[in-house]
């Protein structure tokens, strides 16, 4: 393999390995900026020598050697730095660690981003850059910051980590409660940015960290809760897009999707609830995944219960009221009550950024189209064509405004 | 890595204290120190007198200020501080957990940076 090849593979391990070696990299210095900066150095090595000598056997273990000769390289020649982990660089320069010793490091690393004495506004996006490998850029897309802002409060937080001397270890039991959300927000975020134009690797690693943390906290109905409604979704991505256009949920061929993982996820939301304190209510991920398992049970019932959907989203608004989840329910009002229904409840839907959401004027368009009121949801479709982000989304909606052509003629 | 805990707290609150909220003080901070001592953590502490009675003094900008008092106004003063020596962050809050300041004021942790220059 050389040439283009070599660089597309070269970036691809670089996506897939980053929160890895990132991990591995900073978890005894607490240096994370100087990881990355180590990192991004290996990066640039990989694709001049991968394309002229071919990819290593072990390419993240060539990485991960490379970084960490020009971190020690650096730390030599800036006099400041007392190089303190050098026995432990040449011991295991020769080989990657094993796996459960990298999933460690990244545990750490997880737990030391949502630490208390983070700003908790950073702890979520500092994750996901850090473990999960997401662009600064994307990161500050998904909260509504400028990437510049993103990028300085990024800095601050992993400065602090350093020089706060926030250790790089998994918290007790106890103490790892409180900074468990943050970890479960990040995971789902990273689950969420990959799923429809992402190329896997990241959903995956998503999922697979979920069920690690499920692990780790069994008690915690939480993780668990993340756990099923990760595999829900990740059950019907066979399903999810057809010739390159998004295919909602109601609509998909049960056929593609995933049986055996459904069940699975349906006994770990089980377990869920049987985790719950008793009387308590269920947590946003587990309402989350309920809402899943209605849509799920289609492949045996053949057809979506929506009744049970409206009540799911009625207590999920009301727990966990958030944009997203009360557009999504006037769409599921509009289904069981009809479209009438569903347009009054968009209108009394009150958010900041309302008018740039796009599945707000996706459902209010379906709406309108179905209640006959065609000029106005052909309005309403081409406002969200406009402000849609991924071209399956957009070319579903531009099917559906085909279909309101056909209608009309 | 060694630790200060700069010990804040309103000290106007100290005009309503008794003989024996004194002595209860200055006997829960003994403790205190010597639980510190006890596990090799100790470095160094002190009490110092109210903030109304500092003197601050600059040379910023070239000409020597002497000015009597604090160099803030604040509410919440500086009161007295901890040194201690531990490995991480979370062992830090742990013992500034159990420093009797916590209860009437707050406690800023900062590491020290002689480390890492």
């Amino acid at each position: 393999m050389s040439g283009p090849d070599a660089q597309a593979r070269a970036e691809h391990v670089a996506r897939a390995a980053y929160g890895k070696l990132v991990a591995m990299l900073s978890s005894r210095s607490g240096d994370i900026i100087a990881a990355e900066d180590a990192l991004a150095d290996a990066f640039v090595a990989a694709l001049k020598t991968w394309p002229e000598r071919g990819i290593p056997d072990k390419p993240e273990a060539w990485l991960l050697t490379v970084a960490k000769n020009r971190r020690t390289d650096q730390a030599r020649r800036d006099a400041r730095l007392v190089i303190t982990d050098k026995a432990n660089d040449m011991a295991d320069a020769h080989a990657i660690e094993p796996e459960d010793a990298q999933l460690d490091e990244r545990l750490k690393l997880l737990f030391v981003c949502a630490h208390p004495a983070i700003d908790e506004g950073i702890r979520t996006p500092m994750m996901l850059q850090t473990v999960l490998g997401l662009e600064a850029e994307q990161i500050a897309k998904a909260f509504l910051v400028s990437p510049k802002a993103m990028a300085q409060r990024l800095v601050r937080a992993k400065k602090k980590i350093k020089s706060a001397g926030i250790p790089f270890v998994i918290p007790e039991p106890e103490a790892y409660q409180d900074r468990m959300s943050a970890v479960l927000e990040a995971v789902y975020g990273a689950f969420a940015v990959d799923w429809l134009e992402g190329d896997g690797d990241l959903s995956h690693e998503a999922y697979f960290l979920a069920n690690i943390l499920a692990e780790l906290a069994p008690d915690n109905p939480e993780a668990l809760g993340l756990t099923a409604l990760i595999g829900f979704i990740e059950a019907r991505r066979g399903a999810r897009i057809e010739n390159g256009v998004l295919v909602p949920v109601p609509e998909q061929n049960v056929g593609l999707w995933d049986s055996q993982l459904i069940e699975h996820s349906v006994s770990i939301l089980t377990q869920a609830s049987l985790r719950r304190a008793p009387k308590s209510m269920p947590g946003r991920f587990q309402l989350e995944a309920a809402i899943q398992s209605v849509h799920a049970a289609r492949s045996v019932t053949g057809q979506t219960d929506w009744r049970a959907l409206s009540q799911l989203y009625l207590g999920l608004v009301r727990a966990y009221p958030s944009i997203g989840s009360a557009v999504s329910r006037a769409a599921v009002v509009a289904e069981d009550a009809g479209p009438a229904e569903g347009l009054k409840m968009l209108e009394v839907i009150d958010y900041d950024g309302l008018e740039n959401y796009q599945p707000f004027h996706a459902v209010r368009a379906h709406c309108l189209g179905a209640l006959g009121r065609i000029a106005d949801a052909a309005e309403a479709y081409a406002t969200a064509i406009s402000l849609c982000t991924d071209r399956p989304s957009q070319r579903w909606l531009e099917k559906k405004v085909g279909d309101l052509r056909k209608k009309m003629s | 890595m060694r630790y200060t805990f700069l010990l804040y707290s309103d000290a106007s609150m100290a005009a309503h204290m008794t003989e024996e909220d004194w002595a209860e003080s200055k006997k829960v901070f003994g403790e205190y120190i010597g639980a510190l001592q006890e596990a090799g953590v100790f470095i160094d502490t002190d009490w110092l007198h109210p903030a109304e009675t500092a003197t601050t003094i600059t040379l910023a900008g070239g000409e020597k200020r002497v000015q009597d008092g604090p160099f803030a106004e604040t509410k919440e003063t500086l009161g007295g501080f901890f040194a201690i020596n531990v490995e991480n962050l979370d062992e830090a809050l742990a013992w500034a957990e159990k420093c009797p300041a916590v209860h009437y004021g707050k406690v800023e942790i900062r590491a020290s940076a002689m480390d890492s220059v």
